[in-house]
C-alpha cells in the first residue's frame, strides 16, 4: 500500500430540506466547492469516484450514484456506490483510500449525500429502522432512538453516567455549531433546555438526538505524487480501521474488553463487554487505525476528534471505545471539560482532571448540531478535519473560532446501526 | 399511422404542494411475500406459547434469539426452549416511533435476560407505568391468543 492524502473537500449547507436542489445538484455544489478550492485540480485528473448514500427509500431512485456521476461529468470513469447505514460516509472515505492506496487510482473522489426531507420525520424513522433486523427488532417500534435509549440506560446502570453529562454533550456541540455556517441547528443551550425538551425515548430528549437533513459532502484523495503536484497543504491519511457487530444488539456477547495499548486487563476486571453499553465495532476500528498510525496513547497523540454523535449518549460511549478515556469514564470525561473548546463560553463549570488533556470532540458541532444527511455525514467529518489540519477554518467558515491553534492529527469516526459498521480514519497535517 | 393520436386524458390529478420548485405527492407502497425461512420454528413456537432460542452444542452457548448457526463456531445450533420468566437488562419508554407505530405510543421496550442464557431478547413490556420499570425487575412472558406471526406475538408483563 502506498501513502494516501486528502487534497480537497467541499460541503453544502446541511438543512432540514433543500427542495430547490436534488441530490445531483447538492453533490455538484460540494464538488464545485472542492474543485475551486484547489485550482490545479481539473476533472480530467480525477480517475474515478465512490458514491455514498444510505437509503434507497429516502432517495426513491435506485442507482442514484450513477446519476451523480453523470451530472458531475465523470462518465465513463469508474465509480461505485458504498452503503453501510450511518457509517456510509466513513466507508466511502475508506473505499476511496483503498482505490488510491492500491494504485488503482491516482486521484479518487469520495462523494456522498442524503435527501431525508422527502418523507415526514416519522416515516423517516421507519426507513432508518429498516436498517435494524426487520424480523425481530423493527416490528417492536421501528425506532432507533428506542435502541439507543436502552443502550444508554444500561451505560448509566453500569457506570453511573447521568443525563446531565449527556446534556453537556448537546450543549457543547450545538454551541460549537454557532460558529459553523454549514450547520443545521446551532444553539446556545442549558442543561434545563435539554432536559425539558420533548421526551422521545427515556432518557433521551429530542435535544439528545441528531436531526434528519438534506446535504452533500465530498473528499478528494490522491497519491503522494499527485498530492505534491496539486496541493500545498494536503493531509496524510495515516490510519484506517473498521469494525462490526451483530445486527441485533440483543445478540451481543458479554465477554472481555479488547484492550488498546495503553490499557490493561485489570482496568476492566468486572466489566462484561460489549453488552449493550459499548460498541465492540468502534473499539475494533480504533485499534486497527491506531496500530496503522503507530498511536499508543490516543488522548495524548490526537489533537481533535470528529465522531458520530447521533446521540449525546453515543458520543460518551464512543469516547470510551476510542480509548480517549477508559470504559465507564465517559461521563467524567465530559465533566472535566476535556472535549470542550477553550475559547467558547458554554455556560458550564468543569472539573478539570489530570487524566485528560484538552482534546476537542466534534469542534464542528457534530451530527447533533450539523445534522445527519447520512451518506454525507462521514465525509462532512473528513472535510472539517481536513480544514482543521490545513489551518483553513477561517477561510471556509468565515470566522476563526473553531480553528484549533496547533492541530496536527485528527480522527474521524463514522458509525452505523447499533454499532454494526464503524470506521475510524486518522488524518495528519503534512 | 395517425398523426393526430392522443393520450387519453384522465380525471386523476396530482397533489401539488408548491410550484417553485414544483413539489408533488408521490406514492410508493409494496406488499412483500416474506418467508421467515430457517427462523420459522421460532414464530410457529410463539403461536404455541413457546419461546425458542438457539443452543450451540459445540460452544455450549445459548442465544435468546433464533440463530440457526452459531455466531462463534459457525456450527448448526439446536432449538432451545427459553424460560418464561426473566429479568429486565435495560429498558426505555418510547413517546415516538416509526410512523406505523405512532398510534402505539407510549410503549416500553425491554431487553430481557434469562438465567443460564448468554444473550438477550428484545420485547415489549406491558402492565407497568414508565416510572415503575427498573433494571433487574422480574418479568414474565405472555403470548397473543391469536398469533400474528411476528415478533409482537410475545410480550412481557411484571412477574
Amino acid at each position: 500500500m502506498r501513502p494516501v492524502y486528502m487534497i480537497s473537500g467541499g460541503i453544502t449547507k446541511f438543512a432540514k430540506a433543500h427542495p430547490d436542489k436534488d441530490f445531483r445538484l447538492m453533490v455538484k455544489e460540494a464538488f464545485d466547492y472542492a474543485m475551486i478550492d484547489l485550482p490545479g485540480l481539473h476533472r480530467e485528473l480525477i480517475d474515478g469516484s465512490v458514491c455514498s448514500y444510505f437509503s434507497d427509500h429516502f432517495t426513491r431512485q435506485l442507482k442514484a450514484g450513477a446519476m451523480v456521476q453523470d451530472y458531475l461529468g465523470l462518465c465513463p470513469k469508474p465509480s461505485r456506490r458504498v452503503e453501510g447505514g450511518g457509517a456510509t460516509g466513513g466507508l466511502c472515505f475508506q473505499s476511496a483510500w483503498e482505490a488510491v492506496a492500491s494504485g488503482r487510482m491516482e486521484v479518487c473522489l469520495a462523494m456522498g449525500f442524503e435527501t431525508m426531507s422527502r418523507v415526514n420525520t416519522w416515516k423517516g424513522n421507519e426507513f432508518i429502522a429498516l436498517a435494524s433486523d426487520t424480523n425481530f427488532d423493527y416490528p417492536l417500534g421501528g425506532f432507533y432512538s428506542g435502541y439507543y435509549a436502552m443502550m444508554v440506560r444500561r451505560h448509566m446502570h453500569e457506570f453511573g453516567t447521568s443525563v446531565e453529562q449527556m446534556a453537556k454533550v448537546a450543549i457543547k456541540n450545538h454551541a460549537n455549531a454557532l460558529y459553523n455556517p454549514y450547520a443545521q441547528s446551532p444553539a446556545l443551550l442549558t442543561i434545563a433546555d435539554v432536559r425539558s425538551s420533548p421526551m422521545v425515548a427515556t432518557p433521551l430528549t429530542i435535544l439528545d438526538i441528531c436531526q434528519m437533513s438534506d446535504g452533500a459532502a465530498v473528499a478528494i484523495l490522491a497519491s503522494e505524487e499527485m498530492a505534491q503536484q496539486l496541493c500545498s497543504n494536503p493531509a496524510r491519511i495515516i490510519g484506517i480501521g473498521c469494525g462490526t457487530d451483530a445486527m441485533r444488539m440483543a445478540d451481543r456477547p458479554h465477554g472481555e474488553v479488547p484492550l488498546l495499548p495503553h490499557e490493561s486487563a485489570a482496568d476492566y476486571a468486572d466489566l462484561k463487554y460489549p453488552g449493550v453499553h459499548s460498541f465492540r465495532g468502534g473499539r475494533t476500528a480504533a485499534a486497527l487505525a491506531y496500530r496503522m498510525a503507530g498511536i499508543t496513547h490516543p488522548v495524548e497523540e490526537l489533537d481533535f476528534v470528529e465522531l458520530h454523535d447521533a446521540y449525546t449518549s453515543s458520543e460518551i460511549q464512543t469516547c470510551e471505545d476510542l480509548g480517549l478515556c477508559r470504559y465507564g469514564e465517559g461521563g467524567a470525561f465530559v465533566n472535566s471539560g476535556a472535549p470542550f473548546l477553550t475559547n467558547i463560553d458554554y455556560g458550564l463549570q468543569f472539573s478539570p482532571d489530570s487524566r485528560w488533556p484538552k482534546i476537542p470532540i466534534n469542534p464542528s458541532g457534530g451530527l447533533l448540531a450539523c445534522g445527519h444527511p447520512v451518506g454525507a455525514t462521514g465525509l462532512m467529518q473528513a472535510v472539517f478535519a481536513f480544514w482543521q489540519l490545513q489551518g483553513t477554518i477561517t477561510k471556509h467558515l468565515g470566522n476563526a473560532t473553531l480553528q484549533l491553534p496547533d492541530a496536527k492529527r485528527g480522527l474521524i469516526h463514522s458509525h452505523a446501526g447499533t454499532g454494526t459498521y464503524i470506521t475510524a480514519s486518522i488524518l495528519e497535517k503534512v | 399511422m395517425n398523426k393526430n393520436a392522443k393520450l387519453p386524458e384522465t380525471d386523476e390529478g396530482t397533489i401539488l404542494f408548491n410550484t417553485n420548485p414544483i413539489i408533488i405527492k408521490q406514492h410508493y407502497g409494496i406488499d412483500y411475500i416474506h418467508s421467515y425461512a430457517q427462523d420459522s420454528p421460532f414464530f410457529a413456537g410463539l403461536a404455541q406459547k413457546k419461546l425458542l432460542g438457539s443452543r450451540c452444542p459445540a460452544c455450549v452457548y445459548i442465544y435468546a434469539t433464533p440463530r440457526s448457526h452459531c455466531m462463534q463456531c459457525g456450527g448448526t445450533t439446536d432449538w432451545y426452549e427459553l424460560p418464561k420468566q426473566g429479568r429486565i437488562h435495560t429498558y426505555t419508554t418510547c413517546y415516538a416511533g416509526g410512523e406505523a407505530f405512532l398510534k402505539e405510543t407510549p410503549y416500553t421496550l425491554i431487553l430481557v435476560e434469562f438465567d443460564g442464557v448468554d444473550t438477550l431478547l428484545l420485547s415489549r413490556l406491558v402492565g407497568a407505568e414508565p416510572d415503575e420499570v427498573t433494571i433487574g425487575m422480574e418479568v414474565r412472558a405472555r403470548f397473543r391468543r391469536n398469533a400474528k406471526f411476528n415478533a409482537t406475538d410475545i410480550y412481557f408483563v411484571p412477574a
